[in-house]
């Protein structure tokens, strides 16, 4: 499956990268995060939520490939 | 007629004195309103490290929080008895004391304003997806996080 993931805020700071296409075989949106832990170790020791298709989901979330995003606290106002 | 895609609350830099008071202005035509309530977010020269915020940098997930904002206003309109509602969030780099957020709910009533306005912003800072870098004088860091 061909993913485009987001980075946003401090995670984007991490990555070096504000988005970034991968080919993932994975089913569910944790084993898409093992992948991005071990390109980007600093990751795990980070806190983000994941948004797919604008909505935040869960790590065991069935991954459909459009709109993955990391998405660092929210700081708004 | 509503439109599909929601409008944007994001404006480019901080949010002038000027536009609030013509916000206000333009709703003296509409005289069914009793009481309106304001919601001014500025960014705060919090001293860390005894270093200084002298500005936050502001990026967001624009589309998503854009339908946040959007979910924010039906359910606003939903619970309470409001004429009507604006929100505004910046972009970009705002300084200390500059305003970064301007919310505007009106309603017949008073007591309406007070409860819709407090649940409008609790709601925007724990759902939207904005993000705050927060510069010090000596231009480096830190990422701020809502409490």
């Amino acid at each position: 499956m061909h993913i485009k993931v987001k980075y946003f805020g401090q995670i984007a700071e991490v990555t070096k990268k504000e988005e970034e296409s991968l080919e993932f075989s994975g089913q569910l949106i944790s084993e898409l995060l093992e992948t991005l832990h071990s390109k980007y170790q600093i990751l795990k020791i980070t806190d983000f939520k994941v948004a797919q298709n604008q909505e935040l989901v869960s790590f065991e979330t069935k991954l459909t490939g459009q709109d993955i995003a990391l998405l660092p606290p929210f700081a708004g106002g | 007629m509503k439109d599909k895609k929601p409008k944007s609350v994001f404006k480019e830099g901080a949010i002038t004195s000027d536009f609030i008071g013509n916000s206000i202005y333009k709703h003296q035509t509409k005289t069914s309103i009793g009481a309106h309530n304001i919601f001014l977010g500025q960014v705060r020269a919090d001293v860390i490290d005894n270093k200084t915020v002298t500005a936050i940098e502001y990026t967001a997930y624009e589309d998503m929080a854009n339908q946040k904002f959007h979910d924010i206003r039906e359910s606003a309109f939903d619970k309470f008895d409001l004429t009507c509602m604006h929100i505004y969030h910046s972009l970009g780099t705002v300084k200390a004391g500059e305003i970064c957020l301007f919310v505007f709910v009106s309603s017949p009533r008073r007591k309406v304003v007070f409860e819709a306005l407090e649940y409008i912003v609790e709601v925007i800072k724990g759902d939207v997806p904005v993000f705050g870098k927060e510069i010090f004088e000596d231009e480096t860091h830190q990422w701020k996080v809502n409490s």
